[in-house]
């Protein structure tokens, strides 16, 4: 059938709330790419076995990410008259454990991350409330979604949807207040007002460099030409980010949505969703979105009878980081080398095939259903004076709580790493955090108070960047993290200006031998002088950019690179050649692990043995590190000092302290 | 190598230059790799010189033009599995295979590559065997998992 009426949609929307909340008992795995790589598929085939041998009639439904990647695999259990319980870390056995315990009327409650007690439709300004009419007393000791550290200081407006819908199902975005908006848009506002919404908001592009999203659309809008395009960058490239994954493949249709609106503003006809071909069930996702809405009239012609056209295409990227630059991406959906060039012209006034062209970035895109059904005013209560709404972050590295959280603007980075994220793993000592990917900046302990926005991360030598924030412990090396992303744009740059080509080559030749401890007087001022030419001589922004890493570091770590040219000693012990492992006699408790797990075999050691390494055959390759228990840490690394001598072959036999 | 499918691929994209990526995309999931008959039935069907299908095909990392194993190992090296240790765990599958990163066994069971992120950095580090991704790995788990591809 074809959506054309208020009545349609709520007539679909009846359908979904039917499949979000069926009669009976609904089980929902998280099947994200984040719940497969932890093994939710094992999950879901134990759980789905169970379920048959206890011939329970139940629901099993799938979802993705609600952004606690930390506590993946999740499950969810949606039994009748209860809340709804959220079940953390979940492997096959545990799984059917539940299943086994749902058959006998009881849950889990030790594995029992939280529960939902009730959900918010955005768009619609409304909750929607569990029945609560028999649950457990015990219950009551689970804390609620909302009280868990990790979510309390969240508002999710892009990701509202990630984690509560089966992205399969377009019936349960529309119960959930999706499509609403366009039809409202369609029907009541101008071209000219959807933009003056969006303006006000204050909304600016999710993808990097933050431009304000209304008057994007206004320039293209205003851009002489009938044909126009408007464009979804998915090409998610910077290592480290990962929300935009996460709502193409848990809620593309929010997505779709915002380009339809965008669409209709800009006065484009067609569109293109250009999705990075790393992420495969993102690309299925929304190809499978589209087909859907395509199904019911939300993409085609004359969408909900109001004489508008909209098609939407889907093209893959194909590896190259540099095509998420706008005017390279243009090249790439042209099926040419995604090679920027110079603007102006921008793409709002000549871009796809010469036509004025409107990007924006998924998380952009994801937004703008919300920030017009719930108004401007709404949207600009959250954030700073100049960085309105909220943002997602990507959580990641030396992080206790790992995931993707969407915070208001304006935190603090201290409360992002210690409040939401929950500190540094293993008792470990901060020492940054990098934001902004291969363009952004690592930025120090000193600025954890510093309230993130756009202006105040540029401040400090960093950027906001698409939102990737990667955490780094005192076992972090600070120039190996420069040569890191040095070495990553090196491979990415398209190589059109040689300042950009030849001058990170050579930054990545200087850094690569101050880690190999070949550092020289004078390296540091000629990195300096390097990333001042690839700064300023270089076209777009992966050049101009690709040194804020090297000089970022170089500002607040100083003493790191000195350590590394001057003593040749790797504080943090990762730079391979300034690094030797050793067992420190006392502390080997002679298990064997190490030296079973050694893969040049440079363990020597037994039973009651205390294991030694053979300096000569190591390849430091840390296995021995890694694999030690934590009780015992008896492998030590050891940078700008001798190793101690071994224990003498005599000397060897462990002696075992009574207990 | 039948030009045969390599047409229905262009065809299915309308023969359009502009669907080059795409075009380019279906042929190697076709075989694994971007044949050198295919390129130039590809620049042939799609108007296009041979020269501008190969420079295009090259550019982006995602293509290769020789034969590929049985098994495409995309280890990851984004920053947050820079950070946590991928480089060891690289190293632990390049020394279990006996090649290199980009390179494939003689037995053509595995072709090891890079890829930079994954998108999975929460559960860094990552590397994804086929279509199955393989989170927290540790080096002492590496061989059981190539174990399980034939």
């Amino acid at each position: 059938m074809k959506i054309r009426t208020l009545d349609d949609l709520q007539q679909i929307g009846q359908e979904g709330t039917e499949l979000l909340y069926p009669k009976k008992t609904k089980i929902i795995v998280g099947l994200g790419t984040c719940g497969e790589a932890t093994g939710a598929g094992e999950v879901l085939d134990a759980i789905s076995q169970e379920v048959e041998n206890q011939k329970l009639d139940v629901v099993i439904s799938p979802t993705c990410c609600i952004g606690f990647c930390q506590k993946e695999p999740l499950v969810d259990i949606l039994q009748p008259g209860w809340p709804r319980i959220s079940y953390g870390e979940m492997t096959p056995e545990r799984g059917r454990e539940l299943i086994a315990a749902l058959a006998r009327g009881e849950f889990k409650k030790e594995w029992a991350l939280a529960k939902i007690e009730q959900e918010e439709y955005l768009v619609e300004d409304r909750v929607w409330r569990y029945p609560q009419d028999s649950p457990p007393n015990e219950l009551d000791e689970v804390p609620t979604y909302e009280q868990l550290p990790f979510y309390k200081k969240q508002r999710k407006i892009a990701m509202r949807n990630c984690g509560f819908i089966d992205p399969e199902n377009i019936e349960e975005y529309i119960a959930r207040g999706g499509y609403r908006t366009l039809y409202r848009v369609l029907k009541e506002f101008s071209p000219e007002q959807v933009i003056a919404e969006v303006t006000k908001s204050g909304l600016r592009g999710r993808g990097g460099a933050g431009f304000p999203t209304g008057r994007k659309w206004d320039i293209c809008r205003k851009a002489a030409g009938d044909i126009k395009y408007v464009i979804c960058n998915g090409d998610e490239g910077d290592p480290g980010a990962y929300m935009d994954r996460s709502i193409l493949e848990g809620d593309p249709h929010s997505v779709l949505e915002g380009m339809i609106i965008g669409a209709y503003a800009i006065g484009a006809r067609e569109g293109y969703a250009y999705v990075r071909a790393e992420y495969p069930l993102a690309v299925k996702n929304i190809g499978r979105a589209i087909e859907q809405a395509e199904g019911y009239g939300l993409l085609g012609e004359n969408i909900f009878d109001s004489g508008f056209d909209f098609a939407i295409r889907l093209d893959r990227g194909a590896g190259a980081f540099v095509c998420g630059e706008e005017t390279a991406l243009i090249a790439a959906l042209e099926g040419r080398v995604g090679e920027p060039r110079l603007r102006p012209p921008y793409p709002a006034q000549s871009g796809l095939w010469d036509k004025p062209t409107n990007i924006n970035n998924v998380e952009t895109w994801a937004n703008v259903p919300a920030i017009i059904a719930r108004g401007a005013d709404w949207y600009s209560q959250y954030g700073t004076e100049t960085s309105k709404g909220t943002k997602v972050f990507s959580l990641v590295g030396k992080i206790e709580n790992t995931g993707l959280v969407e915070v208001p603007m304006g935190i603090t980075l201290r409360e992002i790493v210690y409040d939401v994220g929950g500190g540094i793993p293993d008792g470990k000592r901060f020492k940054a955090v990098q934001t902004g990917g291969p363009s952004g900046g690592c930025v120090p302990e000193q600025f954890l108070d510093l309230p993130v926005d756009f202006e105040r991360l540029t401040e400090v030598g960093a950027i906001m960047g698409s939102g990737g924030l990667i955490v780094m412990d005192e076992d972090t090396c600070m120039v190996d993290v420069a040569k890191y992303f040095v070495d990553f744009l090196r491979r990415e740059s398209c190589g059109k200006c040689t300042s950009c080509r030849e001058g990170i080559k050579r930054m990545h030749e200087i850094l690569a031998r101050v880690c190999e401890g070949e550092g020289k007087d004078g390296d540091l001022e000629l990195l300096e002088e390097l990333a001042e030419v690839v700064r300023d001589a270089s076209l777009c922004g992966l050049g101009t950019t690709a040194p804020n890493p090297v000089l970022t570091t170089m500002r607040y770590f100083r003493d790191e690179y000195e350590a590394h040219i001057k003593e040749g000693r790797c504080p943090a012990c990762v730079c391979k050649t300034l690094v030797s492992y050793y067992i420190i006699p006392d502390k080997c408790e002679a298990c064997l692990i190490c030296l079973r797990n050694c893969p040049p075999e440079a363990i020597s050691g037994g039973k009651n043995q205390i294991h030694v390494i053979d300096q000569s055959k190591c390849t430091k390759c840390g296995a021995c590190f890694d694999v030690c228990p934590p009780r015992f840490a008896a492998v030590k690394r050891i940078s700008g000092e001798p190793v101690p001598a071994a224990v003498p072959p005599k000397e060897r036999v462990l002696v075992r302290a009574k207990r | 190598m039948e030009v045969d499918r390599v047409d229905q691929i262009v065809e299915a994209y309308g023969g359009e230059k502009r669907a080059l990526i795409g075009i380019l995309h279906d042929t190697q999931t076709q075989y694994g790799y971007l044949p050198r008959e295919a390129m130039q039935r590809i620049a042939e069907k799609v108007g296009i010189p041979l020269s501008h299908a190969l420079r295009v095909a090259s550019f982006y990392a995602a293509f290769g033009f020789e034969p590929r194993g049985r098994h495409l190992i995309n280890a990851c090296l984004g920053t947050t599995c820079h950070v946590r240790g991928m480089g060891g765990i690289l190293g632990r599958i390049e020394t279990a295979l006996g090649i290199g990163a980009g390179e494939t066994t003689a037995d053509r069971r595995f072709t090891v590559e890079i890829v930079r992120c994954l998108g999975c950095c929460s559960l860094a580090p990552v590397m994804r065997i086929d279509e199955k991704t393989y989170g927290r790995l540790r080096q002492d788990k590496v061989e059981d998992i190539l174990g399980k591809f034939g």
